[in-house]
């Protein structure tokens, strides 16, 4: 049989209309022009600017310290949330599963403008704390829900097993629970890091002055600022947050040990 | 040999309105297999999670060595399992699946390494000791999860279902094996299966077990040859039943009026009064299949006339369907010179068949809602695995 030539035609041409916008970002940030536009041949300059503004320093490191907070809050609150939801089945069970995954639905102008009204009425000064409270918000969603996939599939057996060696509650959870949920649990704050990372409707609504993310950066100097430096800019968060996902994805993808069985 | 080890008091458990559990009584001895023999869902395996201390009993007690167990948490007690699934960690090897317990128990780690050693040789694992535990085979798997609940030193091993995830050939071999390490740790087994031929060959007792009643305790010998209950005779090997009435009794013996048969004898041990009804067992293997008329004059024997029906052939043995009236009886014969002299016996001959009037067995008549978890013998070609094929061993009366 001839083979056809239309699945990796139109593959190519997939990977070329999601991926041509982002190669121009790559292209502009290693040419050595100061306003974009043709090739003028190689350079690391723009990465090296980025690196000395003060400004993107200042954003990046609010950034990252948003991202591993919610990322570490969410892991362990998502968990708890998995378990409580995993343990104690009741008539209520669909209503607080919804309730878990409305977040990932909700749009996010929606999420960022009711979250404005909230920290608003309560008179909280917008910031930094904000901004963590908002992206925990979301982010937790995407923990509990891995976790508790994970969990469905998990062999209690094996936490009786460990209770009838010997193990008390605590040390069941710790040595045979955690081990093998790890893979879920990280799984879910990889895609909560980069959730965070480059969340910009939710951030753009509850940030201050005083605290901007790079994602609001990026998008408030996009007028005025240099087009190259953000290019680089960009291209730093796309690696980051493409490493994190592959990463997430490897995890993820994993089987958990604790589902096997025998026969 | 009357040194109670694990005693069940009184233990009754329901799962919402279904009782699982309904007030079980057993004394089991120390150093001795104990087996919890039933169909699925009898709550044999309710009772021993409750031994574990999985389940809290309803109402009852659990004694262990003179100590009440009832209300300790699983890992206060000395008694570890092996899971029907093995459960083992799947993010530990097999080493460190073994050594889990002694870990637990913070013990030095050169006792943990000594220990470990000594149960990776007692059940030939050694060589296997850094795999991950989804490397190794279904048999592996087994001995690791009897080698990981044995390094406590329990005083009682529980045993669910064991072999039930290995095929028939690796069942067998297990079978042994099990009957081997329990011969050189000494320790006392309780052991879960719905499998009758597992239980008769390793226990040394079986309790028998229907709808969370204890029907029957003894020795397997005691179970096969002496039923107590109809559901007994029916769940361990093959047996025929007969309805009938008595006709007149005298002494130990009565005559016995069976539809399509000539008045039958009969033990009496129940000592039915003329005109009382009795249900009758009879295993397939205390029956003689003859071509010819049997000798008369045979004292307490009796002779029924039959056309057989269905012939299979089962290598050590033949189990023949004989019509009899109503009834289709089956029959096993042992093949001893087969091929040389025995003149074969075939599809619709007519023959005589033979017992003595102490292989029947009256009982009381099993309850309808018992007969589907028996899932009575009503043709030929059930010699599937687990039962002794062919005849069971002949035991003297």
């Amino acid at each position: 049989m001839k083979r056809s030539w239309l699945p990796p035609l139109s593959l190519i041409f997939c990977l070329a209309f999601l991926y041509l916008p982002l190669a121009e970002i790559f292209v502009g940030s290693v040419n050595n022009s100061r306003f974009g536009g043709p090739w003028r041949g190689f350079t690391w300059d723009h990465y090296r600017r980025v690196f000395g503004d003060r400004e993107i320093l200042s954003c990046l490191e609010n950034t990252l310290a948003i991202a591993v907070a919610a990322t570490a809050i969410s892991m362990t609150l998502g968990t708890l949330a998995a378990f409580a939801l995993h343990r104690h089945r009741g008539r209520l069970q669909f209503l607080h599963h919804a309730l878990i995954y409305t977040p990932l639905v909700v749009p996010e102008i929606l999420m960022g403008m009711s979250l404005l009204l909230f920290f608003a009425s309560l008179g909280a000064e917008l910031g930094f704390w904000t901004i963590l409270a908002g992206h925990i918000t979301f982010c937790l969603s995407y923990v509990a829900m891995t976790v508790l996939s994970r969990l469905q599939d998990f062999d209690f057996t094996l936490v009786d097993a460990a209770r009838d060696l010997g193990a008390g509650n605590w040390q069941a959870i710790r040595k045979i629970l955690l081990p093998l949920l790890m893979p879920g649990i990280l799984a879910g704050g990889l895609l909560a890091f980069t959730l965070s990372l480059d969340d910009f409707v939710v951030t753009f609504f509850i940030s201050g002055p005083a605290s901007k993310t790079l994602p609001i950066y990026i998008f408030s100097s996009i007028k005025h600022g240099s087009p190259t430096k953000l290019n680089a800019l960009s291209a730093l968060l796309l690696i980051v947050t493409f490493l994190a996902v592959v990463l997430g994805r490897r995890l993820g993808g994993r089987r958990s040990a604790g589902e096997s069985r025998p026969g | 040999m009357t040194d109670t080890l694990l005693r069940f008091a009184g233990v009754s458990h329901s799962f919402g309105s279904v009782l699982a559990v309904d007030e079980v009584s057993l004394a089991i001895r120390r150093g001795e297999v104990f087996s919890l023999l039933g169909p699925s869902g009898c709550g044999k395996t309710t009772l021993l999670r409750i031994c574990a201390g999985f389940q809290r009993p309803d109402r009852g007690r659990i004694i262990l060595d003179g100590a009440d167990l009832t209300d300790l948490p699983p890992e206060k007690r000395q008694v570890n399992t092996v899971f029907q699934n093995y459960a083992l960690f799947p993010h530990l090897n097999v080493f460190d699946n073994i050594a889990f317990g002694l870990r637990i128990a913070r013990r030095p780690e050169a006792e943990v390494r000594r220990e470990v050693g000594r149960m990776l040789e007692l059940t030939d694992m050694g060589e296997h000791a850094g795999k991950r535990v989804e490397a190794i085979s279904g048999g592996q798997k087994q001995r690791v999860a009897i080698a990981r609940a044995l390094i406590n030193r329990p005083l009682v091993l529980l045993l669910d279902e064991p072999l039930a995830a290995l095929d028939l050939k690796l069942r067998q071999r297990m079978l042994v094996e099990l009957d081997s390490i329990h011969d050189e740790v000494g320790i006392t087994f309780l052991y879960v299966t719905h499998d009758q031929g597992e239980a008769m060959s390793i226990s040394d007792t079986i309790a028998v077990m229907n709808r969370g009643r204890v029907e029957q305790i003894g020795s397997p010998a005691e179970i096969y040859e002496a039923p107590q209950s109809s559901f007994v005779a029916a769940f361990i090997g093959d047996t025929n039943f007969f309805d009938g009435a008595v006709r007149e009794a005298d002494g130990d013996y009565c005559r016995v009026a069976i539809e399509g048969f000539a008045d039958v004898l009969l033990f009496n041990d129940k000592k039915v009064r003329p005109g009382g009804a009795v249900h009758l067992s009879l295993r397939p293997e205390k029956l003689l299949i003859l071509q010819e008329p049997p000798p008369a004059g045979e004292e307490r024997r009796n002779t029924v006339r039959g056309i057989v029906e269905e012939v299979v052939y089962l290598g050590a043995a033949t189990k023949y369907w004989v019509r009899v009236g109503e009834y289709r009886l089956a029959v096993y014969r042992q093949h001893r010179r087969f091929l040389l002299d025995e003149k074969p016996i075939k599809w619709g001959d007519s023959v005589w068949l033979n017992w003595h009037a102490d292989d029947g067995y009256m009982l009381e008549r099993y309850s309808e809602a018992d007969e589907e978890l028996l899932s009575l013998p009503d043709t030929g070609f059930e010699a599937e695995a687990g039962s002794p094929p062919g005849p069971a061993p002949e035991e003297g009366k």
